[in-house]
């Protein structure tokens, strides 16, 4: 005598699947761990005291932010945009002594980026992410791809294929010294607009 | 008139046996793309956006710093606060801080440690060059500043 098959009722599978999903769709939080990154220079102790390397005034290109988010470029005000910037920042990398007023050569450049403690945080990001572009481009198109692929394949310098476009977009010398190093001088900020 | 009555012969139902299946198949996801946050954000977090963005690669090597004005306004005031894990600090407790984040991490990993500042866009330099300095001090120097992704139309 074949006995009846026990079953489970499947009608509210659905159901259940619903209220997990719609309980997972509330809490979750896509991480968002994306940002500029920079490496901040060792301490002032353990500078050498006697490092006073004199920068000729061409290699220096300054930008100041005072504290009501006002930029000056180079000694005058600037309210151009950012990609304005970009553009000044990347002439001045690569000028290759050809204007006397600007660069000789990026390795000697190096960008100087004072800003006011009362400064926003909104136009820090925004310079900073202009003197960065002007960089990532340079690097991008030394090793022939796009910014994009550039963000993507330094951030994952294991890949020796990903290690050799980042040298190249640097131009690294055999001897390990870098041609066009990303030199950004965050100066420590001046006093005024802050407690 | 008959002619419009006629009804269509055709069976007029989506089929609906595989919708459990679609919705695991959305559930899965949520559930593998989902973290749990372990401390609630007690500061104003509005981020600024810039273009040029580079991802972490190692989420286990990054250290959270939160800044910004507390929402609490009436108990804490106005000024932007600094806060990590669940409580406030001052800039000059960053070191401690910094320490007991490199303590969770293996030997050879604690020089790699990056630190994420997620600073709210109305925060002014001021209270994150503090901090900046006492990372500096606390041999932490690798810094992400927190942005969105800008549209570029």
């Amino acid at each position: 005598m074949p006995r009846p098959t026990p079953d489970i009722p499947s009608a509210s599978m659905a159901d259940i699947a619903f209220l997990l999903l719609v309980f997972f769709l509330v809490t979750t939080t896509i991480a968002n761990d994306r940002g500029l990154s920079i490496q901040l220079p060792p301490p002032p102790e353990a500078m050498p005291p006697d490092m006073d390397v004199k920068i000729q005034e061409r290699n220096l290109f300054k930008i100041q932010v005072n504290s009501f988010d006002n930029v000056l470029v180079e000694g005058n005000p600037f309210t151009g945009s950012p990609a304005e910037l970009t553009d000044m920042i990347k002439k001045f990398v690569l000028n290759y002594g050809a204007d006397p007023n600007s660069s000789d050569n990026p390795e000697k450049a190096i960008v100087s980026y004072k800003t006011d403690r009362g400064t926003s945080h909104k136009k820090f990001i925004e310079i900073l992410d202009a003197v960065q572009s002007a960089y990532y481009q340079i690097y991008a198109d030394n090793a022939g791809v796009s910014v994009r692929k550039w963000l993507e394949l330094s951030s994952d310098l294991a890949d020796p294929q990903n290690r050799e476009l980042y040298d190249l977009g640097r131009k690294k010398r055999p001897d390990g010294t870098v041609e066009i190093p990303m030199a950004l001088s965050i100066a420590e900020p001046t006093k005024a607009g802050g407690k | 008139m008959s002619k419009f009555r006629k009804k269509a012969k055709v069976k007029q139902e989506i089929p609906t046996s595989s919708m459990p299946d679609v919705v695991f198949m959305l559930l899965f996801f949520f559930m593998v793309t989902t973290q749990m946050r372990e401390t609630s954000i007690n500061v104003k977090q509005q981020l600024p956006e810039a273009t040029m963005l580079k991802k972490l690669a190692r989420k286990s090597l990054v250290a959270y710093l939160y800044i910004g004005e507390p929402k609490k306004t009436e108990q804490w005031g106005k000024e932007p606060k600094i806060q990590v894990n669940d409580v406030f600090i001052e800039p000059k407790d960053v070191i401690q801080w910094v320490n007991s984040e490199k303590a969770k991490l293996q030997e050879f990993e604690r020089d790699q440690m990056t630190v994420s500042l997620k600073v709210d866009s109305d925060a002014k330099r001021g209270i994150i060059a503090d901090v900046e300095t006492e990372l500096r001090k606390a041999n932490a120097r690798l810094v992400l500043y927190s942005t969105l992704q800008r549209r570029t139309d």
